[in-house]
């Protein structure tokens, strides 16, 4: 990586530090930051704890936020501009001009440039979010213009499969001898009973349990309507179709649960099927898959997690 | 010459029916085009107060409104959990009526119909549209069209609930086996017969246009409205035969055994989605065009300046119309199309920013030098400048699939869509309402009135859709009854949002009422000098029939 992009990426990370500290300062309630769910009042995206979602962070708080507000700024301001400087007081004789090539060529020019500077990162962030780590390549995570990425992402070394169901998740992983278990919203009364304090529509009996730093491959599908997979922390989102099999991956780095919703319409219960992500350490991984391997008994599981 | 003179008379006994046959059997473009705008004013209301229901719901966390609703509308058991699921299910059924309405029985009829029914023939110079009775027929479609979408809420769609809650989508398997009572069938052929009666329309108005233009207007002295009418029915013509035969399709595989979308015979439900936004993309187009020529007018008018760059604008809008038929699959980013294909399609979806930015330029270019006055009209269309600004800017975010990953299918989505076309589109409507009121009606609208409601309702929209980015960013899906309890505050915001744009809307019925009562004549031209095309060297109201000698364009 050459001196120069260190300097932008830099440049782009400490803007991408000032967006969220103006973020952060006009909340209108001081909500304390949660990991993992929506935040009350909150004006940008959840904060992240993945590759994915800190390329997806740089890229629109560090770059597009600034580009689109200046274009905005920058129109309005014309508007006002051509209000206060040629309104019929101002300017009683209008002038009669219809044609001015070099200014006509600027605006088609510079958006042009504009266009290809967002293009560059967009496709590297892209093509991160649509590959699967092999264990060599490279992926940009905040550093969304150097050219050959930054952090090496481990290979997968869990394979999850999602299915949406109408109206909740089924959870099946192969590599724990095919164990399976569907994951259903809990209602209020439920939440006060089984697990008071997390949030109801988000929260979950069984959560989806995943090791923490490790890179899980996930195969979404569906086995009646089309649903989506999404968990915004993580800056995944992947249809789940009936007929096929869609591939999408994540590496945590931070233990806690983390909540998305279904997102696609799927019928009448489509806001009442919500995902929760419960990332465990290694160790706590292993304890739950060995019972999960061995008993195929997911609560059993679950009550050996919560004892350790 | 007295036989000519008798002649003439015939004609006009033949051509001058009364009564309900001036309307029913209407051949005359001013009467079809005043019908479509009543027709859209009238499903405006219905499809808007879908809207309200829904803002209220979503005002606070819970379900509060639907189960209710159901209740009365339906039937079910108060307070029950039947009552809680038709609640639920009327929500989609809801949202899915409100997008379709808006987009096939408002914008549409209201641009397409209306506008440019009356004013694409006195912009050209022509005595009437091509095919009179075909655009009798096209308008009489219509209301069929929008009762069999309105009956279709009163049918069984789901197991439990009435009517079909699809979403404007209708992707597949929710709109086949998702859906197996009738509402849905009701749907299909209303969006069938909605599609034929614009097919029909379009060619009317490609035959209108190139035909029938005034001697010596050629396409590059046409006026920039009939242009974007021109772009606009092409993309008509291209792009509803093939929604056309995918909700054919879709109807086959729900009742003929077919299954295109089925992947237990070997169908794709990704295949309906290509086709769709094949069509559904320069739909978006269809309904924003429109409104690009007539802010185009109006701005020009009330600069009273030549517009800037007529054939940037004119290419421009060709470009963006052409470009909108090769980046559908920009809808489909989190569908599991591949990285070769999601590039293309950033690529392609991110070129009609600079069409569009040319646009956005010249219209502020047209005012640069100008000698502003600030009419309703013109206020409607800044308004609809800085609004489609807001809405283009965040069309560019939405472009890059790696940022559509988070904000697919979120609140960021609705918000953008509405910025480009419920404030976009429906602030052109406004806008030529109050332009082009009195040529169609003789009378002069309220000033006062009409100022108020624009900026009550920009207000309003702002305030209803700008926290909607907020929401969508921070993980809010789209299409959802209810919420966790962190969304709360920018929904309640949005939602007073609706309150104050409802109240604008009262300003804008009180203004026809005040300008029906006062009857302040208009005049030929009230606009002055900037107003150069011809519609305003007719009288207002234009004759019933006008140009019966064609002007002479130099």
């Amino acid at each position: 990586m050459s001196q120069r992009e260190t300097g932008v990426s830099k440049l782009l990370a400490r803007l991408a530090k000032i967006t969220s500290a103006i973020t952060l300062g006009l909340l209108p309630t001081a909500a304390l930051a949660q990991n993992g769910q929506p935040e009350p009042g909150a004006i940008g995206l959840q904060e992240s704890v993945t590759p994915i979602m800190d390329s997806t962070i740089a890229f629109h708080n560090g770059l597009l936020m600034w580009i689109i507000t200046l274009i905005t700024i920058f129109v309005t301001g014309l508007l006002i501009w051509v209000i206060v400087r040629y309104n019929k007081r101002a300017n009683p004789t209008p002038s009669k001009f219809t044609h001015n090539t070099l200014v006509e060529i600027v605006w088609t020019v510079v958006p042009i440039i504009i266009l290809i500077v967002i293009a560059v990162p967009s496709f590297g962030v892209l093509s991160d979010q649509m590959t699967v780590p092999d264990g060599e390549r490279k992926y940009l995570g905040s550093n969304i213009f150097s050219r050959d990425g930054g952090e090496v992402v481990p290979a997968p070394e869990l394979t999850i499969r999602v299915s949406g169901q109408q109206w909740y998740w089924d959870y099946e992983y192969p590599d724990l001898n095919n164990a399976a278990y569907s994951s259903y919203m809990l209602t209020k009364e439920e939440i006060a009973e089984q697990k008071p304090g997390q949030p109801y529509l988000l929260a979950v009996d069984n959560e989806l349990v995943v090791p923490v730093d490790t890179t899980v491959r996930v195969e979404v599908t569906a086995g009646d309507v089309i649903h989506a997979f999404a968990v915004p922390a993580f800056g995944n989102k992947t249809d789940a179709v009936p007929g096929r099999l869609n591939e999408t991956w994540f590496n945590v780095r931070k233990e806690g649960l983390y909540y998305g919703q279904c997102s696609e319409l799927c019928g009448k219960d489509h806001a009442f099927m919500p995902i929760a992500v419960r990332v465990v350490s290694k160790e706590e991984f292993a304890a739950w898959a060995e019972i999960m391997e061995a008993e195929d008994d997911v609560e059993a599981a679950n009550e050996t997690l919560a004892s350790l | 010459m007295a036989n000519a003179t008798a002649a003439q008379n015939s004609h006009d006994a033949h051509d001058h029916p009364t009564g309900w046959k001036r309307y029913v059997y209407s051949t005359n473009h001013k009467d079809i085009g005043t019908m479509y705008l009543i027709f859209a004013i009238i499903a405006g209301i219905i499809g808007g107060a879908l809207s309200g229901f829904m803002r209220w719901e979503l005002a606070e966390p819970g379900i509060q409104i639907f189960p209710g609703l159901a209740s009365i509308v339906y039937g079910a058991d108060w307070q029950s959990a039947a009552a809680l699921d038709a609640g639920k299910h009327m929500y989609n059924v809801f949202t899915t009526a409100h997008g379709l309405i808006m987009v096939f029985f408002v914008v549409m009829p209201a641009l397409i119909g209306g506008y440019s029914n009356w004013f694409v023939p006195l912009m050209i110079g022509a005595p009437d549209m091509a095919f009179p009775r075909m655009n009798n027929i096209s308008f009489w479609l219509l209301p069929p069209a929008f009762i069999l979408l309105l009956m279709s809420m009163f049918f069984e769609g789901p197991p439990g609930g009435m009517g079909t809650g699809g979403g404007w989508t209708v992707y597949p398997p929710l709109s086949t086996s998702g859906q197996p009572g009738p509402a849905m069938d009701f749907a299909i052929l209303s969006l069938h017969v909605a599609g034929a009666s614009s097919i029909l329309g379009a060619i009317n108005f490609i035959t209108t246009i190139f035909n029938m233009r005034a001697p010596g207007m050629t396409l590059h002295k046409m006026p920039l409205f009939p242009w974007s009418i021109l772009v606009t029915a092409f993309l008509l013509l291209l792009s509803l035969p093939v929604l056309a035969g995918a909700i054919t399709m879709l109807l086959t595989d729900r009742n003929f055994g077919t299954t295109f979308f089925d992947p237990a015979g070997g169908g794709d439900p990704i295949l309906f989605q290509h086709l769709f936004w094949f069509f559904g993309h320069p739909e978006v187009y269809i309904m924003i065009l429109p409104g690009f020529g007539i802010v185009s007018h109006i701005v020009s008018t009330f600069s009273r300046k030549p517009v800037f760059g007529y054939l940037a604008m004119v290419y421009a809008m060709v470009a963006i119309g052409f470009v909108g038929f090769i980046v559908w699959a920009h809808h489909m980013y989190t569908t599991g199309i591949s990285l070769d294909t999601q590039r293309y399609f950033v690529f392609a979806t991110m070129v009609i920013a600079v069409p569009t930015g040319v646009k956005i330029f010249s219209w502020i270019a047209t005012m640069w030098g100008g000698s502003i006055e600030f009419r309703t009209p013109m206020l409607w269309a800044i308004g609809f400048i800085f609004l489609f600004t807001v809405g283009g800017v965040t069309g560019v975010v939405l472009a890059n699939a790696g940022a559509d990953r988070s904000l697919h299918d979120t609140y960021y989505v609705v918000a953008h869509f509405h910025y480009v076309l419920s404030l976009g589109a429906v602030f052109a409507i406004f806008a030529a309402w109050y332009y082009w009121y009195p040529k169609m009606f003789g009378y002069m609208y309220n000033e006062t009135l009409g100022k108020l409601h624009f900026w009550v309702m920009f207000i309003g929209v702002n305030l209803i859709f700008f926290p909607q980015h907020f929401l969508g960013l921070n993980g809010m899906p789209r299409r959802y009854i209810d919420y966790p309890e962190a969304f709360a505050y920018w929904n309640m915001v949005s939602s007073i949002g609706y309150l104050i744009m409802a109240l604008g809307l009262v300003f804008f019925f009180a203004g026809i009422v005040e300008s029906v009562m006062k009857k302040r004549k208009a005049g030929d031209n009230p606009w002055g000098e900037g107003a150069t095309t011809l519609e305003w060297t007719l009288p207002s109201p234009p004759p019933f029939h006008q140009f019966e000698t064609l002007p002479k364009v130099k």
